[in-house]
């Protein structure tokens, strides 16, 4: 668990965190801090927009859309109009609920200071007055310690009116909400902070142009945002030089599940899948053996043994068939059924769904039934058709925004990597997995099960009427 | 023409001035009332508890907000309750790093201590489970959230020895 901070450069986002007691204003700008918003403030908001287009940066939130371009489609005043009060909002989109991603909570709660002044430079690039942190409601310490960071922004004169002796004022605060994972999607999180029923919106407008109360908005990760007081206090060329690959920076890299040493790790962008795994996350824990695992949090594709020398930004894991997403792996060990880790993801997407679409707000939860049916031993073989089909009822263009292609994801690429587990329990109708469930039907997959594997099953099924080793299979 | 009757609760006798100063803060930061909904329903279920059909007349009347609009925002949420509560409502999460190491014999564990399932109240009043959407500490899993703590690295012994403390502690408050 890297939860102590270091000062290794090459660790902008993390050499400051302190998740026993984060750095005070004081020990923060001592450290380096506020330098970035320092740098920002001197040069023109549209000079700060090239320096971020140009650094490369792009969004860690889960799409990975270029920042700086992103910014670039608001609507921007003319250099010298910068004390024309704009009606703008910059939205720090901390509602971190993706399972299997914990990465943003790191940096909320060990480095309050750093986010404050990564809206300062966002704010001021886009002309914003008045921003928002959008914070999920569980996260009551990550609350506590940021409105005690604004609080100590606002006394020294970094938030509020004419910030710095500058023309530029702005207002911050923070809103927590109550639960609910569709709040992560940027127009849903615009439609919660209106007091509305959070609803993803249709594009375009895009927010950009007209979000936040009917205002140009930009809402951006927390991590994204964290880099900037970075990239603005050491430049470009050093952004870039911090990781050998394709992408820029370093990013927050995580790993869960039954892992030798689960935990978060800030590196250059693009070490291996197997880095991370075994290097960081120190491998399997003792008598378990690597299945697969999901790249970067819930709404990924699964990947296998054969991907692990995948980089993993971008484009990279793109090419083998998944997203980098969050960048936190969730890890299947040997021993946990891949069904059951489906049906346990698809029950969250299917409670989260917010409803409004048809594809979503019915297919999840008939995805849950079948996938329910299948783990309880009683699914037949049409039901992988059915779940085929599922996965293109609800894939991109079908939907109304991205939960549920989100959701599609690593069932449909459970049902290529893990067919055989799906066939086991539908042919022997039971999950092997568990250990309170027997085989009801042992015909077909027998081959796939050791000579006293299969006595046992027959033994201990030898007591029920119903058995019969000729039963007919599963769905005929 | 038959009149309707229809329920109209009149929010300066019903919420009180610390609950009413509250939620007028909060709307007093956002650019329209009704972008205080929320945080109105987490004051109001604050000091008691759960939101009733009073209560959420109350803040529709105090915010000028329709009340099917606030109602469909307080059942979009997950740490709204529409319903009465127990002193403790625990969100045990089911999401699937904790589902991969063990949440579901934790789950069990509490379900015997408790003789209650997902949804239920205690009949002492004391404890609600609910099952709660990532509570991200994934890399401490299983995790539950009890009011403002969370609780990590659980096993079905130590969820249920954080209950029994629980439980002592609310006799010795009252």
């Amino acid at each position: 668990m890297a939860e102590h901070s270091s000062n290794h450069p090459l660790k902008p986002l993390t050499q400051w965190v302190n998740l026993q007691q984060p750095l005070s204003f004081d020990d923060y700008c001592q450290a380096g801090g506020y330098q970035g918003s320092k740098v920002a403030l001197q040069y023109s908001p549209n000079e700060v927009l090239e320096i971020v287009k140009n650094s490369g940066l792009k969004g860690r939130g889960g799409a990975g859309f270029p920042t700086g371009m992103k910014w670039s489609f608001v609507p921007m005043f003319t250099d010298g109009d910068e004390e024309v009060l704009d009606n703008k909002y910059l939205v720090a989109n901390a509602d971190e609920m993706e399972p299997g991603t914990f990465k943003d909570r790191f940096l909320l709660e060990g480095v309050p200071h750093q986010l404050v002044e990564a809206i300062i430079i966002a704010a001021y690039t886009i002309g914003a007055n008045k921003a928002y942190i959008f914070l999920r409601g569980e996260y009551y310490l990550a609350a506590k310690r940021l409105q005690d960071a604004i609080d100590q922004a606002y006394q020294n004169n970094w938030l509020g009116e004419k910030i710095q002796g500058s023309s530029y004022s702005m207002d911050l605060y923070i809103h927590c909400s109550a639960g609910r994972y569709i709040c992560g999607e940027e127009t849903a999180l615009i439609n919660a902070l209106e007091g509305k029923r959070a609803i993803p919106r249709a594009k375009p407008p895009f927010p950009q142009v007209s979000g936040l109360f009917g205002k140009p908005t930009i809402v951006n990760n927390v991590e994204t945002l964290c880099n900037l007081p970075h990239i603005l206090k050491n430049g470009i060329a050093w952004f870039q030089a911090i990781s050998p690959n394709s992408d820029a920076g370093s990013k927050i890299y995580s790993a869960c599940g039954r892992v030798k040493n689960p935990g978060l790790w800030e590196l250059p962008m693009g070490p291996t899948l197997g880095e991370v795994l075994y290097d960081y996350a120190g491998g399997m824990q003792d008598g378990l053996k690597f299945r697969g695992l999901l790249p970067g949090g819930a709404s990924t594709d699964f990947l296998v043994a054969e991907h692990l020398d995948t980089k993993m930004d971008f484009d990279s894991i793109a090419k083998v068939g998944s997203r980098l997403g969050t960048g936190g792996l969730i890890v299947l060990d040997d021993k946990n059924c891949p069904v059951a880790m489906v049906l346990n993801l698809m029950r969250f997407f299917a409670q989260e769904s917010c409803g409004w679409c048809t594809p979503c707000r019915d297919g999840t939860p008939w995805a849950v039934e079948v996938l329910t049916r299948i783990e309880h031993g009683q699914g037949k073989i049409k039901d992988l058709e059915t779940l085929a089909k599922l996965c293109d009822f609800m894939w991109i263009g079908k939907t109304h925004c991205a939960l549920a292609p989100g959701a599609v994801e690593p069932l449909r690429s459970a049902l290529k990597y893990f067919h055989d587990d799906f066939l086991q329990h539908i042919e022997h109708g039971c999950c092997h997995y568990n250990p309170s469930m027997t085989a009801k039907r042992t015909k077909v997959s027998q081959a796939q099960l050791t000579q006293s594997e299969a006595e046992q099953v027959i033994s201990a099924n030898s007591t029920q009427a119903s058995y019969s080793p000729q039963s007919p299979k599963a769905g005929q | 023409m038959e009149k309707i009757n229809t329920t109209v609760i009149d929010y300066q006798h019903y919420l009180t001035a610390p609950e009413i100063a509250a939620i007028e803060h909060e709307a007093s930061i956002m650019e329209t009332r009704e972008a205080a909904g929320i945080e109105a329903l987490k004051v109001v279920q604050a000091h008691r508890g759960w939101i009733s059909d009073e209560s959420l007349f109350a803040i529709s009347d105090l915010l000028s907000v329709p009340i099917a609009q606030l109602e469909g925002v307080a059942t979009f949420y997950n740490l709204i309750y529409r319903q009465p509560v127990g002193q403790y409502v625990i969100h045990l999460c089911d999401s699937i790093a904790c589902h991969l190491t063990g949440a579901d014999s934790v789950f069990v564990a509490i379900k015997q201590y408790l003789n209650i399932d997902y949804g239920q109240t205690t009949t002492d009043g004391k404890f609600t489970l609910l099952s709660n959407a990532c509570l991200g500490g994934c890399d401490k899993a299983p995790v539950m959230m009890i009011g403002i703590e969370h609780y990590q690295h659980l096993s079905p012994e130590s969820a249920v020895d954080i209950l029994q403390q629980l439980a002592a502690k609310g006799e010795v408050n009252g």
